[in-house]
């Protein structure tokens, strides 16, 4: 049994509350917001302890892990709290606005060997996974471009009062719906190098982007761009699919439907034929023990707390993982003129005291032992 | 219940497969029009009980159903409520407290508007329940409802928190103010009925997936059959096709041969697909046409 503690009971954190509460391996021990109105209905009508405050939370009751899901801008101090006690985390994403917490944190969270994941759920739909899988087999040759977009109805008016309105506050459509599709690249292709002709653009906000429009480039000539746009109404919920082409064809994917066109199928995985596949979430997703709004939901909950059971330190969106896209969103949110950003640079000249992690040699140390590991283990991932 | 309920999915853009034909659904039934034809073709063909989510083009469909009750004497419609993206996206922005003040009613019923601050300043509950399931309703005033369901979005949230006396109050609340028997849709049934055994509803109508892959089915198809054998609820199933991955004749051969259910609900988009829907319930299910209307 797992004793779980929830921080932040926003839309995020009270579906991790019933999911978690659900799974038959855990206990819910503690409730965490600073909203009184919500810990009272809470207590009232779940049973489950309620605390106003983080600390007390953790002094008062006996937490082996805990969720985050509290706006963004405190999950670098909560998580670091939670992590010098010991205590396994999950945190919503976008894991921290500023990548030396980042990557302060993966470090930390790593020496103390304390498993760690952030909400990055596309990691667990059956169809984003099976590209993951073609694109390790190498199906589609070498990747030349990749196209990553997401388009919802989030913002349709000019107003909005809570944090996500708030660009200091990690609000916007970049930190809300761009990170979703940019944490898809940095799992299939790894970490960027550079970013550039970024645009930020204003559709109802005041203060915060609505849309985010990007090119990346990564070592060895894969380009990809991001097109993203918070303010979409012909979308009914937010909708990510992700288009690659490469040398011996093309795919494109989203949450439902996954079609793979390929030139020369003779070393392709059993079930793919030269020219179009097309395969549905119906047959590709396994099923869950406990549903509530989509079987990502459930599974990165069940593969977190399988890894903590398993004391899998490492594992996919993990704290490393999630650095590298912090990395990637930071360098976004500070290429308001367009040029031309490299990762490292950026990470250097937002502040003078912090190591990159190019530079202290994290990246190089972890991407060995992630390799290592994939040898031994022949990660699904 | 009648043995086969029509759905909505279809009409709003909701596709299990595949965005692309969900989009160009959405495209097809953008006019009301569109959407009157194939309820009608559903009529015509005696399946006359219209499953529907709170959406707000239900609103112009309701409208079409009150002004010609000569035409649609015989429609029963089944409420969904709430129509969860609406909420979910208003959570994005204004938070959850926000979300349900923007969704109480605030003008013309002054009693209401004062019952929803009061509510929401007391903490009360039963008090924004209430209110919040008024505020779906209104769409449907004057048509026959006779049951109302809660959609499972919501059903499986509650059942996940522990947060159950939610399912009586809504069953409290639609049996006597609507009239109407209380249903829960869900993915997780035979946790669900658990709960709702907890709380003291008893043969409950609930609405969830049943088909021949297990898609949807928390928990497992053994514990669904399990189920189905063994406890007391009033069973409708939904996903039967698993958004088409199963043939139709397959499907409906399965969902058939299983004991306790009551209902299957579908959606179409054509009356050539209705009338071979409705024909392989008759000829797998209800061996007679009139059945299809009363089980």
């Amino acid at each position: 049994m797992v004793n779980v503690g929830v921080v932040g009971l926003g839309k995020m954190g009270l579906s991790h509350f019933s999911i978690i509460n659900a799974h038959q391996d855990t206990n819910v021990v503690g409730l965490c917001d600073s909203s009184g109105y919500i810990l009272d209905i809470l207590t009232k009508y779940t049973g489950v302890s309620t605390y106003s405050n983080l600390e007390t939370m953790l002094d008062g009751t006996d937490i082996d892990a805990v969720v985050i899901a509290t706006p963004s801008k405190y999950h670098a101090p909560m998580v670091r709290t939670c992590l010098e006690r010991g205590i396994h985390v999950f945190c919503e994403k976008p894991f921290c606005l500023d990548p030396a917490d980042s990557i302060a944190l993966a470090q930390l969270a790593s020496d103390k060997r304390l498993v760690t994941q952030v909400g990055y759920h596309n990691r667990h739909i059956a169809t984003f996974r099976e590209v993951k899988r073609l694109l390790e087999a190498g199906v589609l040759g070498t990747v030349t471009h990749v196209l990553a977009e997401a388009y919802g109805p989030v913002v349709l008016k000019p107003k909005g009062g809570t944090w996500r309105s708030k660009k200091e506050e990690g609000g916007g459509a970049l930190y809300d719906y761009a990170a979703h599709p940019a944490d898809v690249l940095t799992w299939y292709f790894g970490r960027p190098e550079s970013i550039s002709g970024t645009v930020l653009g204003k559709v109802f906000s005041a203060e915060t982007e609505d849309e985010v429009f990007t090119t990346l480039n990564w070592p060895g000539g894969l380009s990809g761009q991001l097109s993203v746009s918070w303010s979409d109404e012909s979308h009914r919920k937010m909708t990510t699919s992700i288009s690659i082409w490469g040398t011996n064809g093309k795919i494109v994917v989203d949450r439902q439907e996954l079609r793979v066109y390929l030139r020369d199928a003779a070393d392709a995985p059993e079930g793919y034929v030269k020219g179009w596949t097309v395969r549905y979430t119906t047959e590709l997703t396994d099923e869950v023990d406990f549903y509530v709004r989509g079987e990502e939901y459930s599974a990165q909950v069940d593969v977190w707390l399988k890894r903590i059971g398993d004391s899998a330190v490492r594992g996919t969106a993990d704290f490393i993982d999630a650095s590298v896209t912090d990395e990637v969103l930071s360098t976004i949110c500070n290429n308001i003129d367009g040029g031309l950003r490299h990762l490292d640079a950026q990470s250097e000249s937002s502040d003078g005291q912090s190591l990159s992690a190019a530079q202290t040699g994290l990246w190089t140390r972890l991407k060995n032992r992630q390799r290592n590991r994939r040898l031994r283990s022949g990660s699904r991932y | 219940m009648d043995r086969l309920l029509f759905g909505d999915n279809q009409f709003f853009g909701v596709n299990h497969m595949s965005e692309d034909k969900a989009r160009t659904q959405a495209m097809r039934f953008q006019s009301l029009d569109s959407i009157m034809s194939v309820l009608d073709a559903a009529y015509d063909a005696d399946v006359t009980t219209f499953m529907c989510t709170t959406h707000d083009r239900i609103v112009d469909v309701a409208d079409r159903f009150r002004a010609e009750p000569q035409r649609y004497s015989r429609q029963v419609v089944y409420p969904c409520m709430p129509y969860a993206h609406k909420y979910a996206n208003a959570m994005t922005e204004a938070g959850i407290f926000g979300a349900i003040r923007q969704f109480l009613p605030s003008e013309g019923l002054l009693d209401a508007a004062m019952r929803g601050g009061k509510s929401l300043a007391n903490k009360d509950i039963e008090g924004i329940i209430t209110l919040l399931i008024d505020a779906e309703m209104k769409m449907f005033r004057g048509l026959n409802t006779p049951v109302i369901f809660l959609q499972n979005v919501v059903v499986d949230f509650l059942l996940g928190m522990g947060f159950t006396e939610a399912f009586r109050i809504f069953a409290d609340h639609v049996s006597s103010r609507y009239n109407a028997e209380p249903g829960f849709i869900t993915m997780n049934m035979p946790r669900l009925l658990v709960a709702l055994d907890a709380v003291g509803i008893e043969n409950p109508i609930v609405c969830t997936s049943i088909n021949k892959l297990g898609f949807r089915m928390s928990g497992g198809l053994d514990s669904y059959l399990d189920a189905l054998r063994n406890r007391r609820f009033r069973a409708i199933a939904m996903s039967v096709f698993a958004s088409g991955a199963i043939r139709a004749d397959e499907a409906i051969e399965w969902v058939a041969s299983l004991p306790n259910i009551e209902s299957m609900v579908f959606g179409a988009s054509s009356r050539t697909n209705i009338e071979s829907t409705a024909q392989l319930v008759t000829k797998h299910w209800s061996r007679t046409p009139e059945l299809l209307r009363t089980a």
